[in-house]
């Protein structure tokens, strides 16, 4: 090989570096753009950056949109953004899906998201009260019931059984929306459960009764129609006084406000009807 | 190995190497010095005292170093089976080793269930025979750390038996020593390091690890709530308390492991 050809590799190797930290630079500054309002780059970039999706003062529908949503919403929400694009075309949809804290945190620190929809009204407080968005709407309701694998084996009945450690039973956390309205039901029933387990989240809880290993769970209503026919619902009459409700908004950063305030008036209209066929109530 | 660090150091240190190799210490540290920024540091007191923190290092100290113990004995073994040049099926079965790796680690807690959960494949006779399930149990933390810290151990293991020179192995066996006391007297030593990092390896993968645990052990303060357990309920609430609980386990395991460098590891 000749020494030319030992300088052209040389060249190729150190070009890498180079354009590896070009690209970071890059993703830095856009960083930085999409981070803060108040940077002259920043709000001059960004209309553009959305092409067509300008959020000119005539609010024009279309573009593209970022939607956080609680993981419980996954199935519905993913129907109604379908349904949304086909009413309104040249939108798009964009969800993520996820623990409503952990998507609250995400929109305090900057994240790039037009519309954010929480599973209950303690953590959309966190976003409004950092003065990301205001005025959040309520579109649903949920409530809790009880998830016991096919055939009920161990015979669960009520709230009850959530005391008798002999069954092994698992609820939420009391840190996450499900186990804080478990741990209001449990007072207003006067019952101090038992449980072998406080789950992260509400999916966690109902893994453990779809896999056999725990007699019950205490899960929202939607999750035991959504499981289909891997768990069973058991109701209980306590479960009517502590109604989680599901608040929507459109996030003060968002680059297209037109669109995103569209969404939030989907959901709550034509998209009701989805809601309330898994189970959701009306709000 | 030799040669190229001599010629390195002949040449002095090639820019094409330092550059990346800087911005990965960055990447690494950047992360930790920003936890260290963030974390509430005039709220210590308060945090750790009235948390479920210290339960919850403990028994992800006991748990981890159980999962590493458990990974050793049954890893090093393993190691042993896949680097010798006589094994059959050894790619396939590497293939397979490296799975917990790639699974995420909540599907690996669901495959432990189907196996060891109480209608599990061995778990529904042993649930019949004793009535007890691993599930919701200290043993099911262990076993949760042990599946997804086996493969580090492994790897490290096989690579360091590959590395090792086998003539020593042939000269003891030629002049009369079992296969169980060269393994014993001469393989071993020879591949200490490499065990000794599997080890560390498998042990500081234990002490992390989350999804596994959450799915086969469930989350019960001081049964089965280890340290990221609590942090992830912590972030849910107080997400300060978190990056400081964060912060306390990675301080107690940066200790442990300087403690065994200079205890243990220097030996070899």
């Amino acid at each position: 090989m000749s020494a030319s050809g030992v300088v052209t590799i040389m060249k190729r190797w150190i070009r890498g570096p180079i354009a590896v930290i070009g690209l970071a630079g890059m993703v830095a500054l856009a960083g930085c753009s999409g981070g803060t309002s108040d940077s002259g780059s920043g709000t001059t970039s960004g209309p553009t950056a959305s092409g067509a999706a300008s959020p000119s003062a005539s609010g024009k529908i279309s573009g593209d949109i970022t939607v956080l949503a609680a993981a419980s919403l996954t199935e519905t929400f993913t129907t109604i953004g379908k349904n949304f694009e086909k009413a309104h075309p040249g939108t798009k949809v964009t969800f993520s899906f996820g623990s409503s804290a952990t998507l609250a945190t995400q929109v305090n620190q900057g994240a790039p998201a037009d519309v954010f929809a929480s599973a209950d009204q303690k953590t959309m407080k966190l976003v409004t009260d950092a003065g990301n968005a205001s005025g959040p709407t309520l579109f649903a309701t949920n409530t809790l019931e009880i998830a016991v694998p096919p055939g009920n084996p161990a015979k669960v009945t009520g709230l009850k059984d959530f005391a008798d450690s002999s069954k092994k039973t698992v609820l939420c956390a009391k840190q996450v929306p499900c186990g804080s309205a478990a741990q209001q039901v449990f007072t207003l029933a006067g019952i101090t459960p038992k449980p072998v387990s406080y789950e992260t989240d509400v999916k966690a809880a109902l893994t453990k009764v779809e896999q056999n290993e725990a007699d019950a769970a205490l899960v929202y209503r939607t999750d035991v129609s959504s499981a289909g026919d891997k768990v069973q619902g058991v109701t209980f009459p306590e479960a009517q006084k502590v109604v989680n409700q599901y608040p929507i908004v459109a996030l003060k950063e968002s680059r297209n406000s037109a669109t995103a305030a569209a969404f939030v008036g989907y959901v709550t209209g034509p998209g009701e009807q989805v809601l309330q066929q898994a189970g959701f109530g009306a709000p | 190995m030799s040669r190229g660090a001599g010629a390195g150091r002949a040449a002095g240190l090639p820019a094409v190497l330092i550059t990346p190799a800087m911005i990965g210490l960055a990447f690494l540290v950047l992360p930790l010095v920003g936890l260290l920024v963030r974390a509430p540091w005039s709220r210590t007191g308060a945090i750790l005292a009235g948390s479920d923190a210290w339960p919850a290092l403990r028994l992800s100290l006991i748990t981890s170093t159980a999962a590493a113990v458990l990974a050793l004995v049954l890893g090093v073994p393993l190691a042993w089976f896949l680097a010798r040049p006589q094994g059959r099926f050894r790619s396939a079965l590497r293939a397979l080793i490296t799975v917990p790796l790639v699974l995420p680690p909540v599907v690996g807690g669901v495959a432990l269930f189907t196996v060891l959960g109480r209608s599990g494949i061995l778990g529904h006779p042993l649930y019949q025979l004793t009535g007890f399930a691993f599930p919701f149990t200290p043993y099911a933390v262990v076993l949760s750390q042990t599946f997804v810290a086996l493969p580090y151990l492994v790897l490290s293991v096989e690579g360091a038996l590959r590395a090792a020179d086998r003539r020593y192995e042939d000269a003891a066996q030629t002049l009369g020593a079992r296969p169980a006391v060269v393994f014993w007297r001469v393989t071993l030593p020879l591949i200490g390091p490499g065990v000794a990092a599997g080890a560390v390896l498998a042990w500081a993968r234990a002490l992390g690890e989350f999804g596994a645990t959450i799915t086969f052990a469930g989350n019960f303060p001081g049964t089965t709530q280890t340290m990221p357990l609590a942090v992830y309920l912590a972030l849910e609430t107080d997400p300060d308390a978190a990056l400081l609980l964060s912060v306390l386990l990675l301080a107690v395991s940066i200790a442990v492991l300087a403690l065994l460098r200079d205890r243990w590891v220097r030996q070899w």
